[in-house]
C-alpha cells in the first residue's frame, strides 16, 4: 500500500512543525510559595481580598478534596502528579494605569501581538485609559496568569445590564449572584479537579444577562498560561435569567516548557427559563514536544444546567491541544423541553492523549439533546470519546441523537469510543451511532489528482470530517478554528 | 467523604466460596466481590448473593431431573450430555460417537469474577476434542441446577481441530434460588466451525454467571447466539478472541427481560490479527421493572489490519419502570479498520400500532406482533432452523 506509505511520511514529516505559540513573557510575578495546604487556600483568598463566606466556601471544598482520591478510569497516561510541588497563585505586579501603549510592558504588547489581538484591542486590555471608547464587536477578558488583567467593554454591556467581569471582582461587588450560583452546577465535592478548583482558583469570568436580555456583543476570554510551574486554576460562571441570551468564546494558546503544567478549570452555566447559553471554546495548548515532553494537563469540568422551560445550552469545543486532555462538557435538562447540544473535534497528534466527551442527563420531559463528535488520532496519540447519555424516569419523549466518527492516520495511534447509555424512561428514545475508519485512499487520490499536495488534500479531508461540528461554531472562531486545524494539521494530520 | 471500596472482601458469600475452595481460591480471594464500583459490574449489582453462604449442591434426585426436562424445549435426537447440579448424569446422555482425547485447555482470563469463581470451584463438565475434519454434528448440554443456596460450577473444554465442526446447544434450567456459574474454554483451529447457541432459562431466582473464552485461528469461526430469558440475576459474558488471520466471530443475542430480573450480554471480542470479521446484534425486551444490561467491546490491536468489525444493540421498553444500560465500546489501535457500532432505545413505535389496530388487530396481539419483528433480525441469524425454532418455541412459553 504505496499511499499509506506515503500518507504515513507526509504527517511524520509534518508532526515535525514546532508549536507555533510557544513563547514566554518575561514580566514581574507576584508568586505564592509551592505547595498546597490551608494556608495556601487562605493566602489566596486573602490576596484577592475575599470576604469570610468565600474563604469558608474554598476551605470546604480544600477539606473534600483531600478525602478524595485522584480517577484513574480515563484512557490516559502519565506519571503521578505532585500536587505540593507547584505554585497556586501567581500575579503580575500591579502598576497604576498606563496613559498610551508606549508605557505598556513591551513584553506583555509582544505577547499580545503573538496571539493576534488586534492594537486597539491591545491597548484595552493594558488597561490604557480611555481605550475603552473605541467600538468593537467582541468583549474581551483576558485572562493573564490567573488575574484578569483587564475587562474591555464594560460600559456597552453595563447599558444592556449585562455583567462581564472577573470572577474575583463578582465575589466583590456582586455577592449576591455569586453566593446565590457558585458551585450549584458543580459542587464543591463533585469530583477530584473539580474541589482542587474550588479551593485554590484564582480568578476567572462571571457572566450574568439579566431577564430578557441578549447579550449585545460575543463575549470572549484569551487564556493564557504563562509563569513557569504555575497551577491555573480558572473559575467561569454564566447566568442567563429567563429569556436572556449569550454567547462565550473561550481561546487558548500558551508558551512553551519543559514541565507539565497542571490545568484544572471549572465553568458553569446556568439557563433559565427561554435562556440559551452558546458557550465555544478552542484549545490549543502546548502539547510537548515530539516524545511527548512538557505538555499541558487539562483536567476541565464544564457543566451547564438548563434550570428553565424550554432553555438552551450548547456546547462546541475545538480541542486541539494539551499533551493530556479530560474533558466532559455537561448538560443537565431539568427544565421542560429544554435542549442540550455538545459538538466537538479533538485532533491529537505525536504522544498526545485525549479523553473527552459530554454528559447528558434528561431530568424533564420533552428534553433533546444531540451529541456530534469527531475525533482525529495521529502519530503515536491516543484519543477517546467517553460519554453518557441518561434518561430519568422523567424525562417522558425525551430525544436524544449521538453520533461518534473517529479517523485515524497512520498505524500507531488509537481511536476509542466508550459511549454509556441509560434510559428509564419507556417514551424517551436515544439512537447512538459511532465509525472508526481511515482516511479513504479514494478520497486521497481524487484530491491529488486535481493537484492538490497530499497534506493539502488531507487538510482538505479533515476539514470536510468535521464540517458539521465547525459550522457551529461563531464566525469569528470558525475561521479561527479552520486555520488551527490547518497547522494542527501541519503538524498533525495533513 | 467515605470512599466505597471497589471489590466486597468480608461478605459471607465470598467467605464461604473461599473455604469451599480450600487451596484453590488464592486468586478468588484476591479479586473479591466485585461492587458497582467495578467498571465490568457498574450495571450488574452482586449485592443479592453477597449475603449467602453458597453451599455445594446435594445429587439431583431423578424426579426433579425429569420434571426439569419436561419444561424444555428439546431437539428430538442427537447427542446429548446432561448435568445435575455439578454432576454428569450418564444416565440420560448419549455421547458424541466420535473418537475423543481430553483437553487441557484453560484460557487464562485473569481478573474475570466470574471465571476466577469457576476456577475455584470447578466441577468437571464437558471434554470435547473434535479430531480434524470431523463434523461431529449436534450437541445439546443441558444443565439443570436445583437446591436452596447452593452453587455450581461446571468446566467445560472444547477444542475443535483444523476443519473441525460442532453445533453445540447449551441449556441452562432449574428449579429454586441456585448460583450455576459455568465457564467454556474453547480453541476453534484452523477453518474449524463452532456454532454456540445458547438458552437460558434459569429458575426466576436462581443467578446464572456464565464465562465463555474461545481463541479462534485462521478461518476458523465462532458462531455464537444466547438467548437469555430467566434467572433474576443472569450474565452471559463472553471473550472472544481472533488470533489469526481471517477468523470470524459472531456474538449475537436476545434478552427478553421481565418482573424484577436482570439479564446481562457483556462480550469483548478481540481482533488481534489481521482479516479478521466480527458482528454483533443484541436485542433486548423490556417489560415490567426488569432491567437490561448490554456491554459490548471491540478491542482492534495495532497489528489486526483491514479488520471490519459491526456492533448494533437495540432496546425495547415496554413499561414504565423497565430500564436499559448499554455500553457499546470501540478501542481500537489499527488505523486500516472498519469498526460501526449503533444503539438505539425507545418504546413501540404508535403510529405501527395505530396501524395494526386499524386493521382490526387487537392492542395486545398488535403489540405482540411488533415486538417479534424487533427481533426477528437476530433471531434469524440463528442459522440452524431447527435450534431457532425450538429458541422461539422457548419465547413463548
Amino acid at each position: 500500500m504505496p499511499a499509506v506509505t506515503e500518507t504515513r511520511e507526509t504527517v511524520e514529516k509534518l508532526a515535525k512543525s514546532s508549536y507555533e505559540w510557544g513563547f514566554e513573557t518575561d514580566i514581574e510575578m507576584d508568586i505564592a510559595p509551592k505547595g498546597l495546604n490551608e494556608e495556601t487556600v487562605r493566602l489566596i483568598s486573602e490576596r484577592k481580598g475575599e470576604p469570610q463566606w468565600m474563604l469558608d466556601w474554598r476551605l470546604k471544598a480544600f477539606r473534600a478534596w483531600l478525602e478524595m482520591e485522584e480517577p484513574t478510569w480515563a484512557h490516559i497516561h502519565h506519571p503521578p502528579i505532585d500536587y505540593q510541588d507547584a505554585h497556586y497563585f501567581a500575579q503580575p505586579k500591579k502598576k497604576p494605569g498606563p496613559k498610551s501603549l508606549d508605557e505598556v510592558d513591551p513584553e506583555l504588547l509582544k505577547t499580545y501581538a503573538k496571539l493576534g489581538i488586534p492594537l486597539h484591542e491591545q491597548a484595552l486590555l493594558a488597561g490604557v485609559e480611555g481605550a475603552e471608547e473605541a467600538r468593537l464587536p467582541v468583549a474581551v477578558d483576558a485572562v493573564f496568569d490567573s488575574v484578569s488583567v483587564a475587562t474591555t467593554f464594560r460600559k456597552t454591556l453595563a447599558e444592556a445590564g449585562v455583567i462581564f467581569c472577573p470572577i474575583s471582582e463578582a465575589i466583590r461587588e456582586h455577592p449576591e449572584l455569586v453566593q446565590k450560583y457558585l458551585g450549584t452546577v458543580v459542587p464543591v465535592s463533585d469530583n477530584f479537579f473539580g474541589a482542587l478548583n474550588s479551593a485554590v482558583f484564582t480568578d476567572g469570568s462571571f457572566v450574568y444577562i439579566p431577564e430578557g436580555v441578549r447579550c449585545p456583543m460575543e463575549l470572549s476570554t484569551y487564556f493564557r498560561i504563562n509563569a513557569r510551574n504555575t497551577g491555573q486554576f480558572e473559575r467561569t460562571l454564566i447566568i442567563a435569567e429567563d429569556r436572556a441570551t449569550v454567547s462565550y468564546l473561550e481561546g487558548c494558546t500558551a508558551p512553551q516548557r519543559d514541565e507539565n503544567q497542571l490545568h484544572a478549570a471549572v465553568v458553569e452555566l446556568i439557563a433559565m427559563e427561554d435562556a440559551s447559553i452558546k458557550y465555544s471554546t478552542v484549545q490549543n495548548w502546548y502539547p510537548g514536544d515530539d516524545e511527548g515532553r512538557g505538555g499541558i494537563y487539562n483536567f476541565v469540568t464544564k457543566r451547564g444546567i438548563c434550570r428553565g422551560a424550554r432553555s438552551k445550552i450548547s456546547w462546541t469545543q475545538v480541542e486541539t491541544g494539551s499533551a493530556i486532555t479530560w474533558k466532559y462538557p455537561s448538560c443537565v435538562l431539568a427544565g421542560e423541553g429544554s435542549v442540550g447540544e455538545f459538538y466537538s473535534v479533538a485532533v491529537t497528534n505525536n504522544h498526545q492523549q485525549a479523553d473527552t466527551g459530554t454528559k447528558m442527563i434528561h431530568l424533564a420531559p420533552n428534553t433533546r439533546s444531540t451529541i456530534i463528535a469527531k475525533t482525529i488520532s495521529a502519530g503515536q496519540s491516543d484519543s477517546t470519546y467517553r460519554g453518557l447519555v441518561r434518561m430519568q424516569p422523567k424525562a417522558r419523549n425525551a430525544r436524544n441523537f449521538t453520533q461518534c466518527d473517529s479517523l485515524l492516520i497512520g498505524d500507531q495511534c488509537g481511536a476509542h469510543t466508550v459511549p454509556y447509555i441509560e434510559s428509564r424512561n419507556m417514551t424517551a428514545r436515544v439512537e447512538h451511532e459511532a465509525t472508526t475508519s481511515k482516511i479513504s485512499e479514494d478520497q486521497l487520490f481524487y484530491c491529488r489528482s486535481r493537484g492538490l499536495s497530499e497534506e493539502d488534500a488531507v487538510g482538505l479531508i479533515v476539514n470536510g470530517f468535521c464540517r458539521e461540528v465547525l459550522k457551529e461554531l461563531p464566525m469569528e472562531f470558525a475561521v479561527e478554528a479552520q486555520k488551527l486545524l490547518q497547522i494542527s494539521l501541519e503538524g498533525s494530520v495533513g | 467523604m467515605s470512599v466505597q471500596p471497589i471489590v466486597a472482601q468480608d461478605t459471607p458469600a465470598l467467605e464461604a466460596f473461599i473455604q469451599r475452595a480450600s487451596g484453590r481460591g488464592a486468586a478468588l480471594a484476591e479479586i473479591g466481590l466485585p461492587t458497582r464500583r467495578v467498571e465490568a459490574w457498574r450495571y450488574t449489582p452482586l449485592r443479592a448473593i453477597a449475603d449467602t453462604a453458597w453451599t455445594q449442591a446435594a445429587p439431583l434426585a431423578s424426579e426433579s431431573v425429569s420434571a426439569l426436562l419436561n419444561g424444555l424445549p428439546l431437539p428430538e435426537s442427537g447427542a446429548r450430555m446432561v448435568y445435575g447440579n455439578g454432576r454428569f448424569l450418564e444416565g440420560l446422555s448419549v455421547p458424541l460417537d466420535i473418537a475423543q482425547q481430553a483437553s487441557d485447555h484453560v484460557s487464562p482470563l485473569k481478573g474475570v469474577f466470574c471465571a476466577t469463581l469457576n476456577m475455584a470451584l470447578g466441577e468437571k463438565g464437558l471434554d470435547l476434542h473434535i479430531p480434524a475434519g470431523t463434523d461431529a454434528g449436534l450437541l445439546t448440554l443441558i444443565s439443570l441446577s436445583s437446591g436452596d443456596t447452593v452453587s455450581t460450577h461446571l468446566q467445560h473444554r472444547i477444542v475443535l481441530e483444523e476443519g473441525a465442526s460442532l453445533t453445540l446447544y447449551d441449556v441452562n434450567a432449574g428449579e429454586g434460588r441456585y448460583i450455576a456459574n459455568p465457564r467454556f474454554d474453547i480453541v476453534v483451529g484452523k477453518g474449524a466451525t463452532l456454532r454456540h447457541i445458547k438458552l437460558q432459562r434459569e429458575s426466576l431466582s436462581g443467578t446464572h454467571l456464565t464465562i465463555v473464552s474461545a481463541d479462534v485461528s485462521e478461518k476458523g469461526e465462532y458462531d455464537s447466539f444466547t438467548l437469555n430469558q430467566g434467572g433474576s440475576l443472569a450474565r452471559h459474558e463472553a471473550v472472544v478472541t481472533l488470533n489469526a488471520p481471517h477468523a470470524m466471530v459472531h456474538v449475537n443475542g436476545v434478552q427478553i427481560v421481565d418482573g424484577q430480573r436482570l439479564n446481562d450480554l457483556t462480550s469483548m471480542i478481540h481482533h488481534a490479527a489481521p482479516d479478521g470479521s466480527s458482528r454483533q446484534t443484541v436485542k433486548t425486551v423490556l417489560s415490567d421493572a426488569g432491567q437490561g444490561v448490554f456491554q459490548g467491546k471491540i478491542l482492534v490491536d495495532r497489528v489486526a489490519q483491514k479488520t471490519d468489525g459491526y456492533q448494533m444493540n437495540q432496546a425495547l421498553l415496554l413499561s414504565e419502570k423497565a430500564q436499559i444500560n448499554s455500553k457499546p465500546e470501540l478501542e481500537i489501535y489499527a488505523d486500516d479498520v472498519k469498526c460501526s457500532h449503533g444503539a438505539t432505545v425507545g418504546a413501540l413505535d404508535d403510529e405501527q400500532l395505530f396501524y395494526l389496530r386499524s386493521r382490526g388487530v387487537p392492542e395486545a396481539q398488535a403489540r405482540d406482533i411488533l415486538v417479534r419483528a424487533f427481533l426477528i433480525d437476530a433471531l434469524d441469524l440463528v442459522a440452524d432452523e431447527a435450534l431457532r425454532d425450538l429458541l422461539v418455541r422457548s419465547m413463548a412459553s
